[in-house]
């Protein structure tokens, strides 16, 4: 199994994500630059956390343009998992991958906590090894994480079940409480809350790896169907 | 003043155009009759007066700076360098280095604060190390002052606008507050950096004909002489300070990060030198490069990338631009590195050459704009000592203050609202401690831990100073300050290694300032010899006065401990109902600059009595080897607001409850006696502990699982209920 994180200028969750998947999974990673455009060789593309290009005019908003943007989005289409955290979920909503937006935290702050999360849908290549309702905690480290669509897009969200993470305690503002989505296909999946960062037990807490094991199990499970 | 059109030497001279950039009338004759044997023109008395400045030069301070203990075994690098080196094993090596930003910072916190936090890491990162960890220590006048309040939000704002963006975790610091900091507030940010010891860089510009390549920002007419600014005090009618600050760019500086540990890490056979441009800029940076490798530089002004037309050779020479580095590369590999800074998205461009005439030699629009000897700009310094006289107000100090205290529970929840004890969950939240995966300890603990990734091994961190000691005794001021650290490494599991040092104090002309900068050292190389914890980097900040009314004498350490094994790490906070409760060293009387004599005073005064530095060792052993020993299930080190709040401070985190009887009356649980631990320990432990601990240690009562504080005192009894003293606690700060 190969991942792909992709390393934005300004990118600081890139080397964490890449780390996660090499020690704590066991399977294979490589960094590569926002300037690449052949994904062919991975079978999940993972956009990292930071402020990329400074998260100047807008979080996300200048790495929707890079050159490998292209390439992620040709490989969402074929169906392939792509999972963007944190200013990763950003870009993946300025992009138009994913529904919605995330605006400043109600409280204006940067919040950097460990956060109770409910997982809403285990239904999901991310998700099928929690238990659905499963109380989860995560941290989440963001000043931009309060997600929000207008009322017709939130219907749509829980008619196609595309709510995955929900906050216990809302901590930003977020419409619904909503922590991490993903598209309507299912295999785009953007998320405030840093799995990567809950992988080992001294560090805190291994919910998080559970996410990247539910993914192994998925291409698995597909290459054997 | 810096719109001043350039005056010509003789003006100089006639108008002593030198004093306004804080050069004495006896410096400027030096130059010109001893050094130069001619007038300076306007760039080169500009350059002299900013890298004389005591922010560059030291020139006050060297000769006390020098008593400072730097060489234990494991010392890879001491002073000198950007930052300090020092062995961890696994030929690996962790640097560290603190800083202030205290004038930029009052003026305009935001910004001076970000650009704090900025400076430091490129001291780290310009060894050769990938910042790790991030530490902030602060201090604020009280916050019933609505200025304070601003102070603080914004200052942390620019922390974390900083440290958040640029993806280093801040995982500890400490925030005081004190009305003597009102119009002086603190800002110092130690950063910490491992790297492996083969790529540890030294900043030298040697070789004749080898480049000089410049990088990052552009320079601007940001905190022009910004060096001279931090080297004068404060006064209420002056209001042209704002052009001094500068204006920081993490995103600029995470680039240059990335790009430098690459060339330094993979390309360090044609890399000659790196050097942060900080303070005192282009001028500092390339001519410190320059002598330490004894050579010379020609540097030609027209290639330095400028932000604004116009700039005059003194615009641009001490212009404190953020986010600039300046490099000394191999003839004939210019291509290569410029290359690489090309694919992080960096121009790097070459500004000049080392020459082996060992002169200065700026050229602007083809004409020589300045020619002197590097070594006049760095070595020719003087420098001053100061007579130590003890103050009267030390050598006849006031009587002790013994407070009454006739509802000791009621005090407690006084004493933990207090700003300066209560929690800090409400700034620490807006830091992203966890970013690089490695967080253990966020902060919050006595020290922030990070674990090091492929390793069994860990760091304990921690920044600590109470001035209020070191006003009223700068020697054992100085000790208390480095034993706290100490302690506070211990109570996390770590072996203390070495330290860092910020001083903060006031004007060195002033006598009592001056006393208390050389007593606070001797007290710091007493204390880091007994503990060996060489003090490998250091910074001085003077002038923390405002209209003559300097601040206490705030010398802070930074200190890093070695956990050999990750199973060693420690908390402060207990961890099971039934677990023993100890307490580690004798109490006594002891209030003077207390917590409880501030609270009831509004002032403080005394004699520090009690402290013995060989005690407060063989605590600190001690508790070291039970934690070494798995006996213990946590260690909260004691300081501000004494043993009460330890207590009340171990339970918080799971709200548990304390049933104990002391030995004490009900003032004594706040006196600040030092060599003090709360320490729990499970029942099946008990005998291997006190065997081990012997009379230093005394037990006082059970952790329970109901929250309720219960304490029998020889004078009254303590019944608390754990939430309201946690709610107090965490509602200190608002």
């Amino acid at each position: 199994m190969r991942f792909a994180v992709i390393s934005f200028p300004g990118s600081n969750c890139d080397r964490d994500l890449y780390y996660a998947i090499v020690d704590s999974l066991g399977e294979q990673a490589d960094l590569i630059s926002y300037t690449s455009t052949d994904l062919s060789k991975y079978d999940t593309i993972l956009i990292p956390g930071g402020f990329s290009y400074g998260d100047y005019l807008r979080s996300g908003a200048i790495a929707k343009f890079a050159p490998a943007m292209k390439s992620v989005k040709a490989f969402a289409a074929s169906g392939r998992p792509v999972i963007g955290i944190c200013n990763g979920f950003q870009i993946l909503t300025e992009a138009g991958l994913l529904p919605g937006t995330l605006q400043h935290n109600t409280n204006i702050s940067f919040i950097s906590e460990w956060e109770p999360l409910e997982v809403v849908n285990n239904k999901t290549p991310f998700t099928n090894q929690y238990q659905v309702n499963q109380k989860i905690k995560l941290p989440i480290a963001h000043g931009d994480g309060n997600y929000y669509c207008d009322d017709d897009t939130l219907k749509s969200l829980k008619q196609n079940h595309q709510i995955v993470f929900k906050y216990r305690n809302n901590p930003n503002g977020s419409v619904d409480d909503i922590a991490g989505i993903v598209n309507r296909k299912g295999n785009v999946l953007g998320m405030m809350p840093h799995p990567e960062r809950a992988t080992e037990k001294i560090l805190g807490g291994q919910d998080g790896l559970t996410l990247f094991q539910s993914i192994l199990n998925s291409i698995k499970v597909r290459s054997l169907s | 003043m810096l719109k001043q059109a350039e005056k010509s030497p003789e003006e100089i001279r006639d108008q002593k155009i030198y004093r306004q950039w804080g050069m004495s009338d006896n410096e400027y004759h030096t130059v010109v009759n001893k050094l130069l044997h001619r007038l300076p023109n306007f760039t080169e008395a500009g350059i002299l007066a900013g890298m004389w400045s005591e922010h560059c030069s030291y020139k006050n301070t060297k000769p006390l700076l020098r008593h400072f203990w730097s060489k234990g075994s494991k010392v890879l690098e001491g002073p000198g360098e950007d930052a300090g080196a020092i062995d961890i094993g696994d030929n690996q090596a962790v640097i560290f280095k603190a800083e202030s930003h205290n004038h930029p910072s009052y003026v305009e916190p935001f910004e001076g604060a970000a650009t704090g936090v900025g400076g430091i890491i490129r001291d780290i990162f310009s060894m050769g190390a990938r910042p790790v960890a991030l530490l902030d220590s602060l201090r604020f006048g009280e916050l019933t002052n609505q200025k304070n309040k601003f102070l603080m939000d914004r200052t942390v704002d620019g922390i974390a606008h900083y440290g958040n963006s640029i993806g280093i975790p801040t995982v500890g610091g400490e925030i005081g507050f004190d009305s003597t900091y009102d119009k002086n507030s603190l800002v110092n940010v130690m950063c910490v950096g491992i790297e492996n010891q083969d790529d540890l860089k030294q900043d030298k510009a040697s070789g004749i004909g080898n480049s000089i390549i410049y990088v990052g920002a552009k320079t601007g007419r940001d905190g022009i002489n910004g060096a001279t600014f931090a080297s004068n005090e404060f006064s209420d009618s002056k209001e042209s300070d704002r052009s001094a600050v500068q204006v920081g760019d993490p995103f600029m500086e995470k680039l240059l990060v990335d790009a430098c540990l690459d060339i330094i890490h993979h390309h360090s056979d044609i890399l000659v030198g790196i050097q942060d441009m900080g303070a005192a800029g282009l001028v500092s940076s390339s001519a410190e490069m320059a002598s330490k490798a004894k050579s010379g530089v020609d540097l030609n002004l027209d290639l330095v990338p400028q932000r604004e037309p116009h700039m005059t050779p003194y615009e641009i020479l001490l212009s404190e631009s953020q986010e600039r580095m300046l490099l000394c590369v191999k003839k004939g590999h210019e291509k290569t590195i410029i290359d690489i800074f090309k694919r992080f998205g960096l121009d790097g461009v070459v500004i000049g050459h080392v020459n082996n005439n060992g002169q200065y030699h700026l050229t602007q629009h083809g004409e020589t704009v300045c020619n002197i000897p590097v070594h006049t700009i760095v070595d020719d310094v003087p420098e001053y000592t100061h007579p130590i006289i003890e103050p009267d107000r030390i050598k006849h100090p006031a009587a002790d203050f013994v407070p009454t205290v006739n509802d000791a529970g009621q005090m407690l929840a006084k004493l933990l609202s207090q700003p300066t004890i209560a929690s800090k969950q409400s700034v620490y939240r807006q830091y992203d401690s966890r970013v690089q995966t490695n967080t253990v300890v966020a902060p919050g603990s006595d020290a922030g831990i990070i674990r090091i990734r492929h390793t069994d091994k860990a760091l304990a961190m921690t920044t600590d100073c109470n001035g209020r000691y070191v006003y009223l005794n700068p020697e054992i001021g100085g000790e208390i300050a480095t034993s706290e650290a100490a302690r506070n490494i211990v109570a996390g599991g770590g072996l203390p290694i070495g330290a860092t040092d910020c001083l903060n104090f006031g004007n060195p002309e002033d006598s009592e300032s001056y006393y208390a900068l050389a007593k606070s050292i001797d007290g710091i190389t007493k204390a880091c010899k007994l503990f060996d914890t060489p003090v490998i980097s250091g910074n001085v900040s003077l002038h923390n006065e405002t209209d003559r009314k300097p601040i206490y004498p705030t010398p802070l350490i930074g200190m890093v401990g070695l956990i050999k094994h990750d199973d060693e790490i420690t908390t402060q906070d207990a961890k099971h109902a039934g677990d023993l409760v100890y307490i580690v060293g004798k109490t006594y009387d002891d209030y003077s600059g207390s917590e409880i004599q501030k609270l009831i005073q509004h002032q403080i005064s005394g004699r520090i009595k009690h402290f013995d530095l060989q005690t407060e060792n063989k605590n600190r052993k001690l508790v070291y080897q039970s934690i070494v020993n798995h006996l213990v299930q946590s260690v909260h080190d004691l300081s501000e607001g004494g043993l009460g709040v330890s207590i009340a401070e171990t339970l918080f985190k799971h709200d548990f409850g304390f049933n104990g009887q002391l030995d004490l009356l009900g003032r004594q649980l706040f006196a600040e006696t030092q060599s003090r631990y709360v320490i729990t320990v499970a029942p099946k432990q008990k005998n291997a502990f006190e065997k081990l601990m012997g009379d230093c240690v005394k037990q006082i009562g059970q952790i329970t699982k109901e929250p309720i504080v219960k304490i029998k005192l020889n004078d009254q009894d303590v019944n608390m209920n754990e939430t309201d003293l946690k709610q107090k606690w965490e509602r200190g700060l608002n």
